[in-house]
């Protein structure tokens, strides 16, 4: 039920605005938001845009899951994982 | 899709289970909780718990607000349904939920007005093309929902409609997170934040939690989003130093959305809610202030709600606090399926016993 999916806003009409992802578009409430702009990407759940999606901090969650990828296993909490650490300790990826 | 895609990339998933499995070997058998049915969803849907070592637990507990809303809502919701010129409208997952005569399902074929819709938008639409009929909607959700009622219930006010009104069963969820890490009952060692809810709330109402010593971290929907969050929740465990972190930081923020929160405050109130499994919780619900009176189904029509009838067997109450797994019920997958359910965790779509139904999951 909390199901809301990021789609992109690209029309507003005062309090409704339409939104589209994947070729489907919708008409969906924007009450819940402060200031949105046509090309922001907007969380849409029961019928309304709830939040602004950050494409910044979007970015920076991927990174650090790409870092994830190719940096070992650091259980002992002896650092952050840092880009150029790779090679020390166990299971270090190519 | 954009925003989806890229955090659900395969290729990444071999490092992270790793590392978990490499956190979890220098940890006591840790038990996780989710409380978000969407999440509950996707762990089954993509095997979360296939990827995680034995001394990592997943449970669900009360994260699905279909499941939680106890028996006689539905009662009530059927008395309505008897009204003349009444029309029942309502998210799709309400009508296949037992009450304790049948379901709205049934009502329907048995010639009630019942109305499925995605928004409550959606039913203040019908009510302004339907002048001549009542609509109820039926108001079940946590915080991520509770706004889009309130919005539309302005839009009630501010139109003047006046053959709109909801039945309110909204629902916070900080109070029942608070009652499973102080109960004692429930094996709660980390949690895994529900990402829309907290969009709404922000990150500071689980910092109790973080206080009492339970990791606690804000978690997106998609595979690498669950993953990356279940690292986060251990690497604070290895830490001995829990508090509370916020993966899902492209949504949520610290200050959630105020605008959403003011709007609910202004037309609802806090009040005791009896959750399924869990008893009456104070302050757990919302309920109509008076000055929208008028909006509030409940007090526009009284009706007689003959006391509810708990389908025997069922364990939705223990499987909602992340006491059993579904296959402990002597009814899961025997007497209770989802083309038949007993219980509301297998009819919801995001309940804990349909997803497990669905995926096959490992217990």
């Amino acid at each position: 039920m909390c199901v809301g999916i990021p789609m992109k806003l690209t029309e507003i009409r005062g309090d409704v605005g339409l939104v589209e992802e994947a070729g489907v578009s919708r008409e969906i409430g924007l009450a819940l938001l402060e200031g949105p702009r046509v090309g922001d990407y907007v969380i849409v759940h029961a019928g309304y845009a709830i939040q602004l999606l950050n494409p910044e901090e979007a970015k920076e969650t991927l990174n650090l899951l790409r870092q994830a990828g190719i940096l070992p296993a650091d259980p002992a909490g002896e650092g952050d994982d840092r880009p150029g650490d790779r090679g020390r300790g166990p299971g270090a990826g190519p | 899709m954009k925003y989806l895609d890229e955090f659900r990339d395969p290729t990444l998933v071999p490092a992270l289970r790793d590392q978990i499995k490499a956190l979890a070997s220098g940890l006591p058998p840790t038990t996780l909780m989710e409380v978000c049915g969407t999440h509950t969803m996707a762990i089954a849907r993509y095997g979360i718990r296939e990827l995680l070592p034995h001394g990592v637990r997943l449970v669900s507990g009360p994260g699905c607000p279909v499941c939680v809303t106890p028996t006689d809502y539905v009662d009530h919701a059927l008395a309505l349904a008897e009204l003349p010129g009444t029309v029942i409208a309502t998210f799709g997952d309400m009508v296949r939920v037992p009450g304790s005569r049948g379901t709205l399902a049934a009502a329907q074929g048995a010639g009630a007005r019942v109305r499925v819709v995605f928004s409550s938008l959606d039913a203040l639409r019908e009510a302004q093309a339907h002048p001549e009929l009542q609509v109820v909607f039926l108001g079940i959700g946590f915080e991520t929902t509770t706004p889009t009622v309130a919005a539309t219930l302005r839009a009630a006010r501010d139109a003047g409609t006046a053959n709109f009104s909801v039945l309110c069963a909204h629902k916070t969820v900080p109070p029942a997170l608070e009652f499973l890490a102080s109960s004692g009952k429930a094996r709660l060692d980390a949690l895994l934040c529900p990402p829309h809810v907290s969009a709404i709330i922000g990150t500071r109402p689980y910092q109790s939690l973080a206080d009492r010593g339970i990791p606690c971290v804000v978690a997106g929907f998609e595979p690498l989003d669950i993953l990356l969050s279940i690292r986060m929740l251990l690497q604070q465990r290895a830490e001995k130093h829990a508090r509370v972190e916020n993966e899902y930081s492209r949504v949520v923020t610290v200050e959630g959305n105020r605008r959403a929160r003011t709007l609910v405050d202004e037309m609802f109130e806090p009040c005791d809610a009896s959750w399924r499994g869990f008893g009456v919780l104070p302050g757990s619900g919302l309920r109509l202030r008076e000055e929208y009176a008028s909006f509030d189904a409940a007090r526009r029509f009284p009706v007689e709600i003959p006391p509810a009838r708990e389908p025997a067997g069922c364990r939705c109450g223990e499987i909602l606090m992340g006491l059993i797994n579904p296959s402990d019920c002597p009814l899961f997958g025997a007497t209770c399926t989802p083309e038949d359910p007993v219980g509301a965790c297998m009819v919801s779509s995001e309940g804990t016993c349909a997803a497990h139904y669905r995926y096959g999951a490992r217990p």
